[in-house]
């Protein structure tokens, strides 16, 4: 346990504590973030709901390939995340996989964010911001699009959030300057980073798939 | 800490105080010492209470005439909305949560300090960064769509700067949220050995539900104003009726956010009364674990009940039903709460100093205040007094008469145990018995002027309600003496009171086993806790006159 | 003008409003008394030092106090809820022989119109002892139409009907008021209502300048914007026949059954995808944006005015 102490902080007395209520806290914070999230799908669903056709319409306007592909980028990230997290609670010095797989996780991420990129590239192209010379003519398509950006944009937010974490760790740790084992941060920052992922399975599902199904 | 010793400060004694335990600026700005952050929110709300009380001085003196001629109406506009704004997120939701909360949940449990320290810090800072925010959408032009921001209005048709008052507000959103992790990690994660969950000061456990509420539905408010910000600043039309938006889907997720939000405001305010009333009848609180199911049922239900805000929307009736229902259910454990309360009175020694004055003007008031909510639950009586003054007295007499009394209830009580100076007592009586006289005065009148048919956010209004008005201005004035008088005599106990000893008033809580002022680290031996909360006599006893035993401090390791 | 120290009670719902207010206030009333008076007491008789008796508690146990207390108040709001509960359900839908009034909101002003046609702004003359449907919507952004003398009110939404009834019972003019907040001059947008006899308000009508009447305005439009197109007897367009449509159930393609209410007609007319009647194609185009609320309005009253000639072929 002596590399443990490094990481103790005020007013800890106790490392077992210290970490069990970085969990505890963390998990207070993500039922915050569900709300935060559930609250933009409901107000989606109530509008699609009174406006079925178009968000069928509109739903068809969006680039499905860009969408595919980048759950398939972000499930990815998550498996390597659960690598780190699995690695550092075992507690056997797996320094070197610790790192790598951290790396690739920030690099898959950045990799949503690049192809989310093109993608609102080509959307900002065929005029799918909402506005005088918005593409679509059904009625409420400009609706979804609203909802569409609204979502999308807050999701790329969070997840800028969670890259800037991992390679803080990434980094830190390369340099020696973060104890990895046993850390609590690298938890913290999966069980964080997994919800972001899973929120994006959800926006997967509202944003591409209406319009689609038959 | 040792700045204070580096800047060439006089030897220190032995063991400084966290008043006194460095005293340079930095050593302030850059503390996480949970006492010193108390104190850092405790001066940023004085400062915003005063601002939202200037606004709403303005609107008085306007509606002492039925058609006045002081503001445009424009003006006047702006000035109730900064007044709802500021109010209500800058000064009643951080309150008594983030002053006495952070001050003495750690002290109350035990604890050196709460979970998260540094996060402590930047919540403070967010507040205030938000702060900023929102005083510069007043002063660039003033933001004029109530506090509410009620679509499309906020949307597509005011032209003030909702964009940075909304922005202000979704920060402080997550000032809020981010105490409100802190509190519930420290509350399970921290308590001092042998302070199991039933022997939780009910502080601790009114604390813990308005933290629960924090945490989840902040979210809402932050998702509901975003979408506001989005539609303002990128074009997106998210309420646009035409676009195929719902005129009243805003609504729905603000409320869903805001009345949880009452009870943030209120239910510290009940923790703070639920300490101070034992103290000085020293009395056991009458039903304690019936005053905790209290607490949770109410931060509990409360999260359904917001269509009540919404029963002339245009929402369906069958909802308007079941929300009237549910208003009229979370109703009870408030009036389980009264009753203990003045139950706890029976058979005590009572003694009347000023936090108890405070708090017994606090049953009374909220008393009143949550009968009139039985009014506005009922739909057909609702339907005739929404969007008036009827309306507007009622949340004042909750969020004033009660969450801002129990606020100086607190602050009377605890002024000794933070600063280590007792404060001048019959200026303190004096003041409470003016706010109580002015509260009334201020408050009563509209009442009667929103069941008349005065609405609210009225800058003119038939000459009929004049005479409810004046009164309620100059009731105001009174009021207004009654809040400048603690600034007066607090700042000169600083300086000039006696010093208070660790107990002044015999209290039984942990708080007031260590030294007045708390060393940095709260206790210098763990407490050990052996008994519960409110032990001023035996089980099955009355109250009797000697100070009661307290907990002792023992080194457990 | 209202008098200052009271309110009138100036149609049926008024006085039951004022029972439940009654009551609500006896009650709190009572209650307040008893808190108060329980705390005076107690601090009195229990101060400090005082020489009441204090000793050991009497046997009354706490438990059985505090449930008793829980339930009595748990009894009482169950039943202030059910009172007032079904005051509201009582007085929910409006009888079918109301007069029907369509009220526009717009920042600052109401804009009210008669079945005969003739418009009103800030004003409304009503007769008394007759029930008065008011069909409302808005321009722009929520208001609200509150008579305080009626204890009605309901929010006025843009791109939705709102409704609410009332029965005068007493002549004279009341203030109308906005309740919602609506902007710089929600508290000038105030009018009156006039209730006067019925055959004063016959005589007032006849008095009135001759205002295009709704129903016809609407058939005039239902030409104009090219209705008759498509739903005229004669067109060789396969859309569905107006006549009668009003009030019937409709079958909708997806197999769900609607009433053809105000709301389904507006729908139908601005959002025609949403609801398609069974067996024909969704080629109706959307009219959002091109007809104006008073135009759907007009429209909606012609569509209704067809369904009292069932029988007689349209236009
Ligand atoms: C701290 C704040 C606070 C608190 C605690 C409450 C508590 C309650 N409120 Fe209030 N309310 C507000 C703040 C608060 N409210 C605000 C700010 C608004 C307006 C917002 C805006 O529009 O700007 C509002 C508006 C509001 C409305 C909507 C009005 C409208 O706009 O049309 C309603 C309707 O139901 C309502 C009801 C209630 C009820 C039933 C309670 C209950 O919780 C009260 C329970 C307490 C008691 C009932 C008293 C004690 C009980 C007894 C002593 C029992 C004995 C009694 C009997 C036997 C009768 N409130
Ligand atoms: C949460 C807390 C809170 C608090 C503490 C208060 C405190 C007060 N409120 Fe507030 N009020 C609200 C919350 C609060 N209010 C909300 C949410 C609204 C709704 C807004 C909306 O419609 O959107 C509202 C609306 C509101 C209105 C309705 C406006 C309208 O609808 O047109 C009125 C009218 O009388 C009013 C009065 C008062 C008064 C007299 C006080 C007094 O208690 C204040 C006393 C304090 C002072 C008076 C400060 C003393 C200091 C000075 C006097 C120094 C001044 C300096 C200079 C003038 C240079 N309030
Ligand atoms: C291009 C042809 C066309 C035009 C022009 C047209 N409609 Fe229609 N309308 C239809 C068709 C086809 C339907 C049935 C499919 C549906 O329900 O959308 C329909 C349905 C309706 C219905 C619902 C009837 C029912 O039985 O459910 C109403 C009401 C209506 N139209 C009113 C109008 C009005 C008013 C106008 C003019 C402002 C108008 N229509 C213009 C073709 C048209
Ligand atoms: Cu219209 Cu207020
Ligand atoms: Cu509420």
């Amino acid at each position: 346990m002596s590399e443990a102490t490094g990481l103790l902080r005020e007013p800890w007395e106790s490392f077992e504590r210290q970490s069990e209520a970085g969990t505890l806290g963390i998990w207070a914070f993500l039922a915050s973030e569900i709300l935060f999230f559930g609250a933009l799908m409901l107000t989606y669903t109530v509008c699609r709901i009174e406006n079925a056709d178009a968000f069928a319409a509109a739903g068809r306007a969006t680039n499905i390939w860009y969408g595919t592909a980048n759950t398939a980028i972000l499930l990815t990230s998550s498996l390597t995340m659960t690598v780190v997290v699995q690695a550092t609670a075992s507690g056997d010095n797996f320094r070197r996989l610790i790192l790598a797989c951290l790396t690739v996780t920030a690099a898959l991420g950045t990799a949503f964010l690049a192809v989310k990129g093109f993608e609102y590239k080509d959307d900002i192209e065929k005029h799918l911001v909402p506005g005088a010379q918005f593409a679509l003519t059904e009625k409420s398509a400009q609706l979804f699009f609203g909802l569409y950006w609204t979502l999308t944009g807050v999701h790329a937010i969070h997840l800028t959030i969670g890259i800037l974490l991992v390679l803080r760790l990434a980094l830190l740790g390369f340099r020696r300057r973060l104890e990895l084992d046993r850390n609590p941060e690298i938890r913290v920052t999966g069980l964080y980073w997994h919800l972001v992922d899973v929120i994006w399975i959800f926006l997967y599902a509202l944003i591409y798939l209406p319009g689609r199904a038959s | 800490m040792t700045d204070a010793l580096l800047t060439g400060d006089l030897p220190l004694p032995a063991h400084p105080d966290y008043l006194r335990d460095g005293t340079s600026l930095t050593s302030w700005l850059t503390t996480t010492d949970h006492k010193r952050i108390a104190i850092l929110y405790a001066i940023t709300i004085t400062i915003f209470f005063f601002m939202g009380g200037a606004a709403i001085t303005a609107v008085r003196l306007e509606l002492f005439m039925p058609n006045g001629g002081l503001l445009t109406s424009d003006a006047y506009n702006k000035l109730f909305s900064f007044h709802g704004i500021i109010m209500v997120w800058f000064f009643l939701v951080p309150s008594i949560p983030n002053t006495f909360g952070n001050f003495l949940l750690p002290l109350m449990i035990g604890a050196p300090d709460v979970a998260f320290p540094r996060l402590n810090l930047f919540s403070w800072y967010l507040t205030i960064a938000a702060g900023a925010f929102t005083v510069y959408a007043l002063l660039a032009g003033g933001v004029d769509t109530g506090w509410t921001f009620y679509t499309p209005y906020s949307t597509m048709f005011s032209n003030s700067h909702v964009f940075a008052a909304a922005a202000g507000v979704f920060v402080v959103g997550f000032a809020s949220i981010a105490t409100g992790v802190n509190f519930i990690a420290t509350t399970h994660m921290l308590r001092a050995p042998g302070m199991s969950w039933f022997r939780l000061p009910l502080f601790v456990w009114a604390t813990y539900a308005t933290s629960l509420i924090m945490v989840l539905a902040t979210p809402v408010l932050a998702i509901s104003l975003l979408l506001v910000m989005a539609e303002r600043w990128l074009g997106l039309p998210i309420f646009d009726p035409a676009q195929g938006g719902d005129p009243i889907l805003f609504q729905h997720l603000f409320w869903f956010y805001s009345h949880p939000a009452v009870y943030i405001m209120i239910l510290p305010a009940m923790g703070v009364v639920s300490e101070i009333i034992p103290c000085f009848a020293r009395r056991r609180i009458f039903g304690y674990d019936f005053m905790v199911y209290a607490l949770i049922a109410i931060a509990g239900i409360g999260f359904f009940v917001w269509g009540h805000h919404m029963f002339v929307s245009g929402q369906s009736p069958y909802a308007n039903l079941i929300f009237s229902f549910l208003s009229f259910v979370i109703a009870v454990p408030s009036a389980i709460k009264v009753f203990n309360w003045t139950a706890s009175l029976y058979r005590g020694q009572i003694s009347f100093e000023a936090p108890m004055l405070y708090a017994l003007g606090f049953v009374g008031l909220f008393t009143t205040g949550g009968l009139s909510g039985l009014f506005l639950a009922s739909i057909p009586v609702d339907v005739h007094v929404t969007d008036t003054y009827f309306v507007v007295a009622h949340f004042h007499y909750i969020m004033v008469g009660g969450a801002v009394s129990g606020f100086f209830a607190g602050l009377h009580f605890w002024w000794p145990k933070v600063t280590g100076r007792m404060y001048p007592e019959s200026w303190a009586r004096f003041a409470a018995i003016l706010m109580y006289s002015g509260f009334n005065m201020t408050f009563l009148p509209q009442f009667v002027a929103g069941y008349l048919g005065m609405p609210r956010r009225y800058h003119t209004y038939p000459p009929e309600f004049q005479i409810y008005n004046v009164m309620s201005s100059s009731g105001a004035a009174v009021l207004a003496l009654a809040y400048l008088l603690p600034l007066g005599y607090f700042a000169w106990s600083l300086f000039y009171a006696e010093r208070a000893g660790n107990n002044p008033w015999g209290a039984s809580g942990l708080e007031w086993t260590t030294t007045s002022p708390p060393p940095p680290k709260n206790f210098d031996r763990q407490p050990r806790v052996d008994r519960g909360p409110y032990d001023y006599h035996p089980e099955g006893e009355s109250a009797g006159l000697n100070p009661p035993e307290v907990q002792n401090a023992r080194e457990v390791r | 003008m209202n008098p200052i120290f009271w309110l009138p009670e100036a149609t049926s719902l008024a006085e039951r409003v004022d029972h439940i207010f009654y009551g609500l206030l006896a009650l709190s009333a009572l209650t307040l008394l008893l808190v108060f008076m329980l705390v005076v007491v107690l601090a009195v008789r229990y101060r400090r030092g005082s020489a009441a008796r204090r000793g050991p508690l009497p046997e009354i146990v706490n438990r059985e106090f505090e449930i008793g207390w829980t339930s009595i108040t748990l009894f009482l709001f169950l039943f202030l809820f059910w009172w007032a509960a079904s005051a509201d359900l009582r007085s929910l839908a409006a009888p079918a022989d109301a007069l029907e009034i369509h009220v526009v909101a717009k920042q600052w002003m109401w804009k009210t119109q008669h079945p005969s046609g003739a418009r009103e702004i800030d004003a409304l003359h009503v007769p008394i002892d007759k029930p008065v449907r008011l069909l409302m919507t808005s321009q722009d952004v929520i208001h609200s139409f509150f008579v305080p003398a009626f204890r009605v009110k309901q929010d006025v939404l843009p791109g939705r009907d709102t409704e609410i009834w009332f029965l005068p019972t007493r002549t004279g003019v009341f203030p109308l008021l906005c309740a919602e907040y609506c902007g710089t001059d929600h508290s000038m947008m105030r009018g009156r209502i006039v209730v006067m006899r019925q055959q004063d308000y016959a005589e007032w009508l006849t008095q009135q300048p001759e205002g295009d009447d709704l129903a016809h305005e609407g058939a005039r439009l239902f030409v104009a914007r090219g209705c008759s197109g498509c739903h005229a007897q004669s067109s060789s367009v396969h859309a569905p026949k107006l006549a009668g449509l009003y009030g019937r159930t409709v079958q909708l393609s997806d197999g769900r059954q609607v009433k053809a209410d105000d709301g389904y007609i507006r729908d139908s007319m601005l959002q025609p995808k949403r609801d398609i009647a069974a067996g024909f194609e969704p080629i109706m185009p959307s009219y959002a944006g091109l007809l104006d609320d008073g135009e759907v309005q007009s429209l909606t009253a012609y569509i209704r005015s067809l369904a009292a000639q069932t029988g007689k072929a349209d236009d």
